[in-house]
């Protein structure tokens, strides 16, 4: 039996760097994009109606880009690796949920003084998703 | 599930990383499969049974006493 040649045919790694690059990518491209519609209005070019469709309209795309290199890397992973992604991005929906709904209800009962926010369920649910990649990669281990 | 890669492996003087190429995943899956951490699909396990010339049976066993 030959032996499998690791130079040639190491296509796995090569195809996942290339997703991997392409999302990076994407995901720059979009923040910028929503940094110039969150701040531009303001500081640039003093709430100019068209300018600011444009903006939000131009993230938008650029969103949805990102969601499609998302795909494409999701799907460019082997087995292991997706079952990774998928547990963590289960836990991520699960906590992003019920710790939101909670965050939510904490103003409703005057348990806290401030209005809850967005970003807080997001960074909850990104560090939520990093620590179930992390966990997953060392339940395989 | 039990298997004999790492024996299948080792006895064709393959590294993982090669073994990994071959069936198109990662060496951290191939090591989690040798380590009985992960088990593979059945499309992976077919295409581990062409690449080493044997049945899946031979490769895979289960582990569940009858």
């Amino acid at each position: 039996m030959t032996k499998p040649e690791q130079s040639i045919t190491n296509e796995y790694k090569d195809r996942n760097c290339k997703n991997t690059r392409n999302l990076r990518s994407w995901t720059i491209a979009w923040v910028v994009s929503m940094a110039v519609a969150a701040f531009a209005p303001k500081y640039i070019w003093d709430f100019h109606t068209l300018l600011t469709i444009i903006a939000v309209v131009l993230s938008l795309a650029i969103g949805f880009g990102m969601l499609l290199a998302n795909r494409v890397y999701l799907r460019g992973l082997d087995e292991m690796q997706q079952r990774i992604m998928f547990d963590a991005m289960g836990l991520s929906l699960g906590v992003g949920l019920v710790v939101g709904l909670s965050y939510e209800l904490l103003e409703d009962i005057k348990l806290i003084s401030f209005q809850p926010e967005i970003a807080h369920l997001v960074v909850i649910m990104c560090l939520t998703y990093l620590g179930g990649v992390i966990a997953g990669h060392r339940k395989y281990q | 599930m039990k298997n004999r890669l790492k024996v299948l492996r080792a006895e064709r003087d393959w590294t993982q990383a090669q073994l990994a190429s071959a069936l198109d995943v990662s060496r951290q899956t191939i090591n989690a499969i040798e380590k009985g951490k992960f088990d593979p699909s059945l499309p992976l396990a077919f295409k581990t049974a062409r690449l080493f010339n044997m049945t899946i049976e031979e490769i895979f066993q289960d582990d569940v006493s009858d």
